[in-house]
């Protein structure tokens, strides 16, 4: 088990620097075969040429790539000073460079943004979980029924429809023409109620694709659980419905649900980049898509990374669990 | 491009025809048979693949049917709209008889010929991006899994790592460094060719993996084992003896990533890093439609319910060719 945990951070840890390597290598290889120059985006096209100068050398700009990746790595463990003569800026860890469009700090930036990306997936999680489990358990134990029928219905409809579409129709709806809820504006430390009001829009229209997801997902595996032989052994010794359901069937349907369920949540929290946009909520996915548009290579880099990050970890944690619900399988 | 769907129609129709001559002699009913019964049994899937049928062929005679019932795509008609709001004069988004689906805020485009010209981009980028990813996917999935040792684990990580990845940040990143002209090429056809790469490239491990289980567990079959001790070459048994049992998953895969690729392609449009304008897509109508609906409800209608119907009729068609070439499906 030890030795199985430790093997698996370690591919993680290898795996995180191939992403931040390949992320140098677009930002950097790219910019140079156009004949850009990443020390422009930083200081703006107006600068004179020896302001661009020493921020290049400050920032070792003119570094190899490898070089340039190495310094990095090395800042996000222990930190990092950049230097040009007397212009010393020390930068602490863990130190994702700074913005070459704000000149801040990327870490404490991603500091700022994690939470609200957190609120929105934390929130959403809750309602598509229960409701889409739910959906999902009533629609396979009632199969062919007209309620299984609509509920399929509304959960087809529900993956086709893109979110960005059902962000500004709800917008549209409920908070333009009945006035229900407000856009999210208000911070949570402001008003928390006011916060969770504005909140429940890109709630709803997150976890409703999610939901829809999850309900098909439930209700195909539930449908194949039910066929098992252990499930007819359960009735056979005379238990009742809700405890073959509940306690013998749910176990096994929850595996493959907890495993997209982790996946899925890790994919979340490095930004919901379509609903933080549409929603203009400053999280993670909304700054990505900014900096990306501003050329703004650490913010970007600290953002794949923590993105990446949480999809590693996830898998990695949705592994450990298998071994908790499902007595199967063996770690090893 | 088509090569899955004209597989299953050119096919069927030609095992409908032989299985309803008239002599009634027992025939023994291929795999694809029996699938094409179930599916025409399959009223929903059907219905489905007909809205497709019908999808593609609005995205092939679009220049026809726009010369028919509205106005080029790129014409701006800036004398319909309120000059100092940049909204439609007209009630309802500008909708009348000369501009069926009104007229685009702003620019003052027609929406109809905008929506029928989306519907080429739309499915071109979708139908192109999934041949991509189909194709790297079987052949890597196959090599890993019929070679096994070092070249799976190696394609085995590469996956791991692709599915890993913050898919669609890396997309948009990927995409706004492409330069504006590129070994060339340039403007949207440039733009449509980088969608398609990347949208494939991202999409090749879920095939891939699928692909190499299969694979994984074909290999050990005995007719596998029987055609190798006759003597059979290395490229005789992965093209006549493995890859004919990989069609079916091949073809479900398929059918369901082209809805996935239709909504990814209007999700980056719709960020800005897809098409751009003046191109028509849904996704940059819709990015349009966020700056205006509040004012102009109707407008960001059109292009969300058009990648709505897209997906729904895709996704219900391969949920019908899921159901007919599954054998154990109990759905």
């Amino acid at each position: 088990m030890l030795a199985y945990l430790i093997r698996r951070i370690f591919a993680v840890v290898v795996m995180l620097l191939v992403i931040v390597l390949m992320t140098f290598g677009i930002f950097f290889l790219f910019p140079k075969m156009i004949g850009a120059d990443p020390a422009l985006y930083f200081v703006g096209k107006q600068s004179d040429p020896a302001a661009i100068e020493g921020i290049r050398q400050k920032m070792g700009l003119d570094d190899p790539i490898l070089v340039q990746f190495g310094k990095f790595v090395v800042g996000l463990v222990a930190g990092r000073t950049y230097a040009n003569g007397t212009d010393v800026t020390n930068c602490a860890a863990p130190c994702f460079g700074y913005s070459f469009k704000t000149e801040q700090e990327v870490f404490p930036l991603l500091m700022d943004w994690l939470p609200v990306t957190l609120s929105l997936a934390g929130g959403a999680v809750v309602l598509w979980v229960l409701g889409g489990v739910a959906t999902g358990v009533v629609s396979a134990l009632k199969r062919g029924t007209a309620i299984d029928r609509s509920a399929m219905g509304v959960a087809l409809a529900g993956v086709s429809l893109p979110i960005y579409f059902t962000g500004m129709l709800f917008i549209a709806l409920f908070s333009d023409t009945m006035g229900w809820f407000s856009r999210p504006d208000t911070e949570f430390a402001v008003d928390p109620g006011k916060w969770f009001n504005g909140m429940v829009l890109p709630w709803v229209s997150l976890a409703f694709l999610y939901a829809a997801m999850y309900a098909r997902l439930t209700r195909a595996t539930m449908l194949e659980v039910l066929n098992e032989d252990y499930i007819r052994t359960a009735r056979a010794k005379g238990l009742t419905e809700p405890v073959v359901i509940g306690k013998h069937a749910m176990r096994s349907t929850m595996t493959p649900i907890l495993t997209v369920l982790g996946l899925d949540l890790g994919a979340l929290l490095g930004g919901a980049v379509l609903t933080e946009y549409t929603f203009s909520l400053h999280g993670l996915g909304y700054s990505a898509v900014r900096a990306i548009s501003d050329h703004d290579l650490p913010v970007i880099l600290g953002i794949t990374l923590i993105s990446a990050f949480f999809v590693v970890a996830a898998n990695l944690i949705v592994d450990l669990l298998y071994a908790v619900i499902d007595p199967r399988v063996r770690l090893s | 491009m088509t090569a899955s769907l004209d597989d299953t129609n050119t096919d069927e129709p030609a095992a409908v025809v032989a299985a309803d001559k008239p002599q009634k002699a027992i025939e023994g009913r291929s795999p694809w048979k029996i699938a094409w019964t179930r599916l025409k049994r399959d009223k929903v899937a059907l219905a489905g693949g007909v809205v497709v049928l019908l999808l593609i062929l609005v995205a092939i005679f679009a220049p026809l049917i726009v010369k028919a019932f509205g106005h080029p795509p790129e014409e701006l008609h800036e004398d319909l709209l309120d000059p100092l709001l940049g909204l439609p004069l007209g009630d309802y988004g500008g909708i009348s008889k000369d501009f069926l689906l009104g007229i685009e805020p702003v620019n003052g485009r027609d929406v109809f010929s905008r929506i029928v010209y989306g519907a080429r981009i739309s499915l071109l980028v979708a139908f192109l991006s999934a041949f991509v990813a189909v194709s790297l996917g079987t052949v890597f999935g196959v090599m890993a899994g019929y070679f096994g040792g070092w070249v799976d684990a190696a394609i085995s990580r590469v996956m791991d790592l692709l599915l890993a990845f913050p898919q669609l940040l890396f997309i948009i990143a990927l995409i706004s460094v492409i330069p504006s002209r590129l070994w060339g090429f340039e403007g949207s056809g440039l733009r449509i060719g980088v969608l398609v790469l990347v949208i494939g490239f991202f999409g090749w491990p879920y095939i891939g993996r699928i692909v190499r289980g299969q694979t994984l567990s074909l290999r050990e079959r005995e007719y596998v084992e029987a055609a190798r001790s006759l003597g059979a070459g290395r490229a005789y048994i992965l093209f006549r003896e493995l890859l004919p049992n990989l069609v079916a998953p091949i073809t479900v895969y398929t059918t369901l990533m082209i809805p996935t690729n239709v909504l990814t392609e209007a999700a980056l449009s719709f960020l800005g890093v897809g098409v751009k304008p003046p191109t028509p897509s849904w996704g940059e109508t819709l990015a349009t439609a966020v700056r205006t609906y509040q004012d102009d409800p109707l407008f960001m209608i059109f292009p969300g319910v058009a990648i709505f119907i897209t997906v729904l009729a895709f996704n219900l068609f391969g949920d019908g060719v899921r159901d007919a070439l599954d054998p154990k499906g109990s759905r």
